[in-house]
């Protein structure tokens, strides 16, 4: 597999553009129910903080804030993007398909209809060191939105 | 080529491109395609690679003598006993120490605990009288340095969180030396150990021995050397260094994994509480007690990595041939090559002293905009190994404002080719990732 496989264009801008990035700087939303986690990966040093927020059984906001490669920032950003404005049933589903791909060793294909642009990460799953980093920001938000129903 | 700063010359003649050529054919690993480019191994600062004659000693020890040692009068038991302990001597004469200050550990970090379980026991009640020197209390303080790898941290404070005692460090600079002065400050009468890195892992820096044994020896304070990234690349003398105690471990210098050593004077290991304990290092046993042979079956409680031990021998007898003042010396021209090129692509900012200035063959660097994450995978579709991630130095990392970083380092089978190869790859990064 060619490194342009593993990098789609899509993963590189978003690891720049990072949406939803900013939880210091902004409050939870008053309105809703918020649950936050933080995540470290021992192996690189790779860390995220994800809130997500609850209201009306939506996730009405996510953010976070994280320090690591480019999969793991645009898999955060991709996730943002993905998450707000689903219910919490679908949210559950989009995290479960994912990480499903992601360990799949590359037998399970994403399905864009799921996933939409988290699709672009499919690749990754053929690299067994980076899926972590892929997967850090879901973990963190699966473990968020937890907390924001349990809360 | 790049040249070497007067004050770095050596009297001995550095391995050149040829040479390193012909011995890169003794291992086989190294002839393969990665990525579908030949393999560009650059990470032997966290393991090293076989050669053929330490893979054979290792294939011949089972297919001809494998048995337990020191036990059975049986010919293999004398085979096998004879090429274990004829192994611990060639390995003890490689760092300058007796056969019975060689104590074969699984590798440099099961020597680092060892000693801090050993120190542990002779603190706790019922210790023997001659233990007493290894003995801590509360207020007593074990220096280490900020640069040290983790097996030579953690150890120290789950020590000193058992015994009360307090672990202190010797802090860096920004260019990555020990700043002595402070060392000065440091350490003193509460002092009882001081364990530092001969060379860094991270940023490559030899430290000053002498200095800092001074400072210990005018506090009274045992003196622990981490030999991981010196043992494998420079000459090593422990008696010279006068040192107490010093660890390496033999994956880094072409053995096989699972073996490692630990250096110690003969009268302090004849009086260290023993760390694991069982067969093969008792003399008289009761249901009661036991009594403890000396060193170093002491410390080699059940049966041991008699195979492994055998081929970190002839990993010594390589090595030795081609000579560790070549080796060093030409690892010192690879390093330089290194951190010139390295300085010389926009974006980089490599960790430690600039160029000019003596360093083990290896360099640690940031890449402006890319996480080292991203530049290891782009590296390695070039059929690049390096290393990335915080190389178990998490506070010296934090100290120089970074969490992960891109390591490449040689051994004596890189030729410049190599070193080139990485630099052109490295000045194509943050293209790439749109820095």
């Amino acid at each position: 597999m060619s490194l342009d496989q593993l990098y789609q264009q899509i993963i590189l801008e978003h690891a720049k553009a990072r949406h939803g990035s900013g939880l210091a700087a902004a409050a939870a939303p008053e309105d809703a129910s918020s649950g936050q986690s933080h995540q470290l990966n021992p192996t690189c040093g790779d860390e995220i903080t994800v809130r997500v927020s609850v209201a009306r059984g939506k996730v009405s906001e996510l953010r976070w804030d994280g320090d690591g490669c480019s999969i793991s920032m645009a898999s955060a950003s991709v996730l943002t993007d993905l998450a707000e404005g689903m219910s919490v049933g679908e949210l559950r589903t989009v995290i479960d398909s994912f990480r499903e791909v992601l360990r799949s060793r590359g037998k399970v294909p994403a399905d864009p209809e799921v996933l939409g642009d988290a699709a672009a990460f499919e690749g990754v799953s053929r690299y067994a060191a980076r899926v972590k980093c892929a997967m850090l920001s879901w973990v963190a938000a699966e473990d968020a939105l937890g907390q924001a129903l349990a809360a | 080529m790049v040249a070497t700063p007067a004050h770095l010359r050596r009297s001995a003649i550095a391995l050149g491109n040829d040479e390193v050529l012909r011995i890169r054919n003794d291992f086989p690993i190294l002839q393969q395609h990665v990525n579908g480019k030949p393999l560009i191994y650059l990470d032997s600062g966290a393991t090293s690679q076989n050669p053929l004659s330490v893979l054979e000693a290792e294939q011949e020890f089972y297919e001809q003598r494998n048995s337990a040692v020191h036990r059975g009068a049986h010919h293999l038991a004398v085979e096998a006993t004879e090429a274990f302990e004829n192994a611990r001597e060639t390995v003890a004469d490689f760092v300058g120490a007796e056969w019975d200050e060689l104590i074969w550990t699984s590798n440099a970090t099961e020597g680092l605990n060892l000693l801090t379980y050993s120190f542990l026991n002779a603190s706790l009640p019922g210790a023997a009288p001659e233990a007493a020197r290894f003995a801590l209390a509360p207020g007593d303080e074990l220096v280490v340095t900020e640069m040290e790898h983790h097996a030579n941290l953690i150890p120290w404070q789950e020590l000193a969180a058992r015994t009360g005692a307090v672990v202190k460090f010797i802090p860096i600079d920004d260019a990555g030396a020990l700043d002595l002065e402070a060392a000065a400050g440091i350490i003193g009468p509460r002092t009882r150990v001081l364990a530092f890195t001969h060379a860094s892992n991270v940023l490559g820096t030899i430290n000053p021995v002498a200095d800092l044994v001074a400072l210990a020896r005018s506090a009274g304070a045992l003196v622990v050397l981490d030999a991981c990234q010196s043992a494998p690349h420079l000459p090593l003398d422990v008696k010279a260094l006068d040192v107490d105690f010093a660890v390496f471990s033999g994956h880094k210098m072409l053995a096989p994994t699972g073996i490692g050593a630990l250096y110690g004077r003969s009268e302090l290991l004849n009086a260290m509480p023993p760390f694991l304990t069982g067969g093969s290092m008792i003399t008289t046993v009761t249901m009661e007690r036991a009594g403890f042979l000396p060193s170093p079956q002491r410390f080699e409680a059940g049966t041991q990595r008699i195979s492994q031990a055998v081929a970190l021998a002839a990993a010594v007898n390589y090595l030795r041939e081609t000579g560790m003042d070549r080796i060093h010396a030409w690892e010192a021209e690879l390093g330089q090559r290194l951190v010139q090129g390295l300085e010389s692509i926009p974006g980089i900012r490599v960790l430690g002293s600039a160029a000019g200035q003596e360093r083990i063959g290896l360099a640690a660097f940031d890449v402006a905009g890319v996480h080292a994450h991203d530049v290891g995978q782009f590296l390695d579709s070039r059929g690049i190994a390096v290393r990335v991630g915080h190389h178990c130095a998490q506070p010296l990392h934090r100290r120089l404002g970074l969490t992960a970083t891109t390591r490449a380092s040689t051994y004596l089978y890189n030729t410049t080719d190599d070193v080139d190869a990485f630099l052109n790859a490295v000045a194509d990064v943050r293209a790439y990732f749109h820095a």
